[in-house]
């Protein structure tokens, strides 16, 4: 059997990962997507208003920067979101999906307002407040090892049980706001202790949200030097990058796997009793806000790195305030932030091809 | 009859879950895991809203044929590019695929209910919120003889075509999985696609293919939502969780859409049992309405701990191909 020699045609460009990139090349290419879509969500704004995008612009940076009430308010919303991202980042090192965040925040607060409501004219405040934070970080701690336990153990699919935990925290704390609501049957627990302001945290200065912006500069920094320095984070970064290799060099791959978990949901915890003792003085399902999810896209954006993520959420947390000035300015609905996140979002996610890989296009047919 | 009411609701309360957890199975077959499913539900019932919300405003006298298929097929394009957006950056651009779907919904849900709040005034009308009952009429025709045959009628005959569209979508793709060599292929990308693509099938294509047809069916989802069960009345955040709800579903169905026909029938029912429990209190209703997730996380422990092969998710789930990676 003869055969005729099969003609290959050339694609017109093929994709070859990339060796290593300038580290300021990748920021370029990170700028330039954020800058191509900033234009591009110009252009959607325009079509929907009708108003300059310049305009448009304006407004968003009057949102966030423009009296020192909506700066503390940003920065309150950078926090929480800093927060909650960086709780889930040693879980994801370790590749271990871990998306019920929401879940674990609002079980946190849960524990907080539970401590709140029953103990609050129990115990002196001092008490009381180690009493909420024990109480929240265990209970965050908790929601999330109990998912770990079962993927350590039985290999059970992490992103769906995680998943799954969220939506059993978002009804178990309804069941509590019904139970505890002010009046009777409204449905809303209204503000706790708001005349004794037992176990709220407590103010520095006239600053309402200084301590917690502190707290959480502090668990960014514990983080950084947590998953670069120490010996755990160490373990974390190889059984992400491959289970095998982690047993093979004998590390304990469910030890850590549950021991990175407890972690990641006692700052989740964390996160819960900053919202409901530090910030909002009451609880609801929608007291975690999305952040739970949302911080999964800054912790991923920011490739892991506990100190981009001040920059990866700053923008989130500006996105957010300034799509909202927008809307209100222009009458929209408030949901065109999200749609503004979005599209910035996909952009982002989009970059990244450009920073780990090449196209190469067809090299032109040497002369014969 | 209490029991025929609840079962038609239930069924009613499943069919969404059942577009949408169709979608996702084909979806993830392809070892493609979509977060983006409740966004992606979310623009399928807001573009079917868009494009009924124009024709009504426009069109002198309602036709028929046209109010229906109307907003079927901006329901259909919608959820279309939603699928592309999200086949681009993780086929094609390799994104990581669970930031990708959440970005997905953040945006989709966004999307939903932006236009939800804000349709009426950018088309420049006055009405203050959308009700597209004529519209709603057309898509809930029933069956002519579902009256006259008692409680079987009012159960099984009395939904409107989307449902039945449903359950048929549900059962072919059963059958296209399971019995062609399409779906063979289809379920080796998922399990292997580093053997599926030695043995000459286009990976990339069948990634594509399954999530955009996912999608659509997914967004269909959305839209009977809208049009049958919401009576053409679009509230924000009405749709509410159903789409994580669809993802349990997949699991509970071990993804396989002909058992989640009737899982989705149970999960409507767990949905809406609360109602029909005499003497429960509000707060006790809350904790009834965590019965579907709860029931999705004890049969996701079980089946991880029988590591029955059957009942597994498809190997590569979640994970992005890159030949060169092998």
């Amino acid at each position: 059997m003869t055969q005729q020699p099969h003609k290959v045609r050339e694609p017109l460009f093929r994709i070859a990962k990339r060796d290593t990139i300038v580290w300021w090349k990748a920021w370029c290419i990170r700028a330039a997507a954020i800058i191509i879509a900033l234009i591009f969500s110009g252009i959607v704004s325009y079509l929907l208003t009708g108003e300059n995008p310049l305009h448009i612009y304006a407004t968003m940076l009057g949102g966030a920067f423009g009296t020192q009430r909506r700066i503390w308010g940003m920065l309150q919303n950078l926090a929480m979101l800093l927060c909650v991202s960086v709780a889930v980042t040693p879980a994801f090192k370790m590749r271990f999906w871990n998306i019920g965040a929401e879940g674990q925040v609002l079980i946190g607060g849960l524990a907080s307002a539970a401590c709140m409501i029953l103990l609050g004219d129990k115990l002196p405040n001092a008490v009381l407040l180690i009493v909420i934070l024990a109480a929240s970080l265990l209970a965050g701690a908790v929601w999330a090892v109990i998912p770990a336990v079962f993927r350590a153990k039985w290999l059970t699919n992490e992103t769906l049980f995680t998943l799954m935990m969220n939506y059993i925290a978002i009804q178990l704390v309804s069941f509590f706001v019904y139970k505890w609501s002010v009046p009777k049957g409204s449905g809303q627990v209204g503000v706790i202790n708001r005349a004794t302001h037992a176990g709220w945290m407590p103010v520095i200065g006239k600053y309402d949200y200084l301590l917690n912006i502190l707290i959480v500069a502090v668990i960014t920094l514990f983080m950084y030097i947590y998953l670069k320095y120490s010996k755990q984070g160490y373990e974390i970064a190889v059984v992400g990058e491959s289970e095998n290799t982690a047993r093979y060099i004998g590390i304990p791959v469910k030890k850590v796997i549950i021991r990175t978990m407890l972690i990641s949901g006692a700052i989740c915890g964390l996160a819960g009793m900053l919202l409901v003792s530090g910030t909002d003085h009451t609880i609801s399902r929608d007291t975690a806000a999305g952040r739970g999810f949302t911080a999964i896209m800054v912790s991923w954006l920011a490739k892991f790195n506990p100190i981009f993520m001040v920059l990866t959420s700053f923008l989130i947390a500006f996105l957010e305030k300034g799509a909202t000035e927008v809307s209100t300015e222009f009458g929209l609905n408030e949901s065109f932030s999200e749609i503004i996140t979005g599209i910035i979002i996909f952009f982002i996610i989009g970059c990244e091809f450009f920073i780990q890989y090449t196209v190469k296009m067809r090299e032109k047919e040497a002369a014969k | 009859m209490i029991w025929a009411g609840f079962l038609q609701r239930a069924i009613m309360q499943g069919i969404p879950l059942l577009y949408g957890s169709t979608g996702e199975i084909i979806t993830e077959k392809s070892g493609n895991l979509n977060l983006g499913i409740p966004g992606i539900m979310y623009v399928g019932g807001i573009s079917g809203v868009i494009g009924a919300f124009l024709y009504e405003q426009n069109a002198a006298a309602l036709n028929p044929v046209l109010a229906v298929l109307i907003p079927l097929l901006c329901s259909v394009a919608g959820s279309l590019v939603m699928g592309l957006i999200y086949s681009f950056l993780t086929v094609s651009l390799r994104a990581n695929q669970n930031v990708t779907g959440l970005a997905l919904t953040t945006f989709g849900v966004g999307f939903g209910n932006f236009f939800g709040g804000s349709l009426s005034k950018l088309a420049g009308s006055d009405v203050a919120s959308i009700s597209l009952t004529a519209t709603s009429n057309c898509f809930r025709t029933k069956l002519p003889f579902a009256d006259s045959c008692g409680w079987f009628g009012q159960v099984f005959l009395s939904h409107s075509f989307l449902a039945y569209t449903a359950v048929i979508i549900a059962a072919v793709t059963a059958l296209i999985l399971s019995h062609t060599r399409v779906g063979l292929h289809l379920r080796a990308v998922g399990e292997n696609p580093a053997t599926a693509d030695a043995a000459g099938i286009n990976v990339g294509r069948y990634k594509y293919f399954a999530t955009c047809i996912g999608s659509v069916i997914a967004g269909l989802g959305g839209l009977y939502y809208v049009m049958d069960y919401a009576n053409g009345v679009w509230s924000n955040d009405g749709f509410g969780d159903r789409g994580w709800l669809a993802i349990a579903l997949v699991i509970f169905a071990v993804w396989r859409p002909n058992i989640s026909i009737f899982g989705s029938i149970l999960f409507g029912g767990l949905y809406i049992v609360h109602n029909y429990i005499p003497g429960l209190d509000v707060s006790g209703q809350e904790l009834f309405k965590m019965l579907p997730y709860a029931v999705t996380i004890l049969f996701l422990v079980v089946i991880s701990m029988r590591r029955k092969r059957e009942a597994q998710p498809p190997a590569h789930l979640g994970l992005p191909y890159f030949r060169e990676e092998r």
